[in-house]
């Protein structure tokens, strides 16, 4: 425990909780480092290029059109705006300590401003205008197609799995990782932001957790509270620490993903918006992800979940 | 307050006669090295048990490191050469006053006897919360005791901050930066300069710093260009105690003038943040000006623009505000 947790005495001999070991940075980017180069040897090995290559398209053509819309502009603003403020806190939280040392607070809160915004943004954009709940559904029968996809993958003598709808599993269960994981920080951090100088509050360096005591009490009866920046203070330390390693491995994840040569496609369409008719025939389901003339139709939530209530076809992004 | 013992806990002594053989043995022990140099501030953090290092380098038999001698263009000073030795210097005396002034008011002839110019740059924050083993921020935890709303804060920061709130005890920093001085730091395998501008950093930049030293550096050397030699110079510092104390604020200056007209300056005042504070603002106001009341009265205005007090040391405003006001209308 202590390996992962960095603990430090007080005058007393008490030992207080700061915050995670830099240990556990160190080993987020060498399994980050590791994951990026085992699937890539092993990606390579197994001749999933050629696979990739020649998966066809199947079913008919009729009423698709050459280019289907799969991010709107605002979606991919979005994105894009997420994943810069998403890159520079990683980069200010992470490269000091790796020894390029640099004035990284303000920059730091800064982006994570930014990265609340577009979040926000996302929520209203996704509530309002998608299917709030195409990214993040995860029923029994998601699971299912996600372990039949997998086996696929580990074994190309596995079944052929079902084509997903707009969104495969594994992308949603990476949403869904993200979503928790950026969440955590964010709480922790807007916490640890209360304690810095910022234009919005006053800091204070007791808010807004501290380990009340009473220390006395007063002529009057009246108890004297001690505050002493203690355990919960390190629990907001290592929960913001532990986000933050994991985001480490998240986004190298995705990073790598998004520019293998056999996902590019996926990754275009978040620069252009569309993908085009061969991948989307090769790749998707049509009865789960329909298309009509240019525009996108989501029957199901996440393609497989085709019990789910939508309430209206609407445009996706 | 920490535990104060009779004996400083045991550590293997090394004492080189050469830099190379400090920076091997710095490479040797990394972490657990400590640079020895007049040692007051070193055996205090001993004394209190606060840092237990595993060897302590004694730079004091590197005779290299000691001595002040004429360059091309300027002085240089060896990092181990005593704050004596720099007041008593001949040229610092005539050209250099500003440094001269302001080793003269390090602490007491004693502590100038034995205190270096690299150790007074060098030495660590005395924020007492710092020195008394609380895990804050500079310690490697999480918090700032001496932000907090109780906390005994009076001769804090008030600009500068970033979580910690400590102040620079160095009464030759900002005298350093005025002159542009050039600070050559040593590592095993390179040499940089700095300007001494940039060995000063914040915690915004590393919060368990003062300066861009790091394991296994050594600062070996301190270059004064001639650039400034012989400007108009002026060093005024506030303390408690006028026989021995730390800064609460004081004021560097360095002006080319030309008659009342003040055609450069460089203005750094210290006590008032974790290193010493350029004032670039107001530099830029004075330049090519003549200085008047009204010009000093804006000076001293502009230069605390942007500071905030903690709760007890309000007063560092008006006093850091009137010595920059006092600094300019001194070329008057």
């Amino acid at each position: 425990m202590g390996r992962w947790l960095d603990f430090e005495s007080n005058p007393w001999g008490q030992e207080v909780l700061q915050g995670v070991s830099l240990d556990l940075m160190y080993l987020a980017i060498g399994l980050a480092v590791l994951f990026t180069l085992g699937h890539w040897f092993w990606y390579r090995r197994r001749g999933f290029s050629k696979q990739e290559e020649v998966a066809e398209a199947q079913g008919s053509v009729a009423g698709i059109p050459e280019r289907i819309v799969r991010h709107t502009l605002a979606s991919r603003i979005f994105h894009w705006s997420m994943a810069a403020s998403m890159l520079v806190l990683l980069v200010t939280a992470f490269v000091p300590l790796l020894g390029l040392e640099f004035a990284w607070v303000t920059i730091h809160w800064i982006a994570g401003a930014v990265l609340i915004l577009t979040i926000v943004y996302h929520v209203i954009h996704s509530i309002g205008w998608q299917d709030f709940w195409s990214m993040m559904s995860m029923g029994a029968k998601d699971v299912r197609e996600g372990i039949s996809h997998f086996r696929h993958v580990l074994s190309p003598k596995a079944p052929t799995p079902e084509k997903p709808g707009k969104y495969p599993f594994d992308h949603r269960m990476y949403h869904n990782g993200i979503v928790v994981v950026s969440l955590a920080a964010i709480v922790t951090g807007v916490l640890m932001t209360l304690r810095i100088e910022t234009p919005f509050w006053e800091p204070n360096t007791y808010y807004p957790f501290v380990d009340q005591a009473v220390s006395g009490y007063s002529e009057l009866g009246e108890p004297v509270i001690s505050l002493t920046p203690g355990a919960t203070t390190g629990l907001m330390f290592v929960i913001h620490g532990i986000a933050g390693v994991s985001l480490i491995l998240m986004v190298t994840a995705h990073i790598y993903f998004a520019i293998r040569p056999d996902k590019r496609w996926f990754t275009w369409s978040m620069i252009r918006g569309w993908i085009d008719r061969e991948h989307y025939l090769a790749h998707f389901d049509p009865d789960k992800w329909s298309v009509s003339d240019g525009s996108v139709q989501e029957q199901a939530p996440g393609g497989a979940i085709a019990d789910s209530v939508v309430s209206a076809p609407r445009v996706d992004d | 307050m920490a535990i104060i013992r009779d004996m400083i806990p045991a550590f293997e002594l090394f004492q080189p006669t050469t830099v190379e053989d400090a920076l091997v043995l710095l490479a040797e022990h990394g972490q657990g090295a400590w640079v020895l140099a007049g040692g007051l501030d070193s055996y205090d953090w001993f004394k209190d048990r606060i840092k237990r290092p595993e060897a302590v380098i004694d730079l004091g038999g590197i005779d290299e490191l000691t001595g002040i001698s004429d360059a091309q263009d300027g002085l240089e000073i060896g990092a181990m050469t005593t704050l004596t030795e720099i007041v008593r210097h001949e040229r610092v005396r005539s050209e250099y006053t500003l440094l001269a002034d302001a080793a003269e008011h390090v602490a007491t002839p004693q502590i100038r006897n034995q205190g270096t110019l690299g150790g007074n740059v060098s030495q660590d924050t005395r924020c007492w919360y710092y020195r008394s083993g609380w895990p804050c921020y500079r310690a490697g935890g999480n918090t700032c005791y001496a932000a907090a709303p109780q906390a005994m804060n009076r001769e804090h920061a008030i600009m500068g901050t970033s979580r910690c709130v400590a102040v620079s005890p160095s009464d030759t920093a900002h005298a350093l930066v005025a002159l542009d001085a050039k600070m050559i730091v040593r590592g095993r395998r390179s040499s940089n300069v700095y300007d001494a501008e940039d060995f000063f950093i914040g915690p915004a930049t590393d919060i368990t710093r003062m300066t861009v030293l790091e394991s296994g550096d050594l600062l070996t050397q301190i270059n004064i260009p001639g650039e400034w030699a012989n400007a108009h110079f002026y060093y005024e510092k506030v303390r408690d105690r006028g026989s021995w104390d730390f800064q609460l604020v004081s004021v560097a200056a360095a002006f080319k003038t030309s008659g009342n007209t003040i055609d450069d300056a460089r203005i750094v005042v210290n006590g008032v943040a974790p290193f010493p504070v350029r004032l670039d603002a107001v530099e830029r106001l004075v330049r090519g000006t003549s200085v008047d009341e009204a010009v000093a009265i804006e000076a001293g205005e502009i230069a605390i623009q942007g500071s905030h007090a903690l709760k007890y040391n309000e007063y560092k405003q008006p006093m850091m505000s009137n010595l920059v006001r006092r600094a300019v209308r001194s070329v008057a």
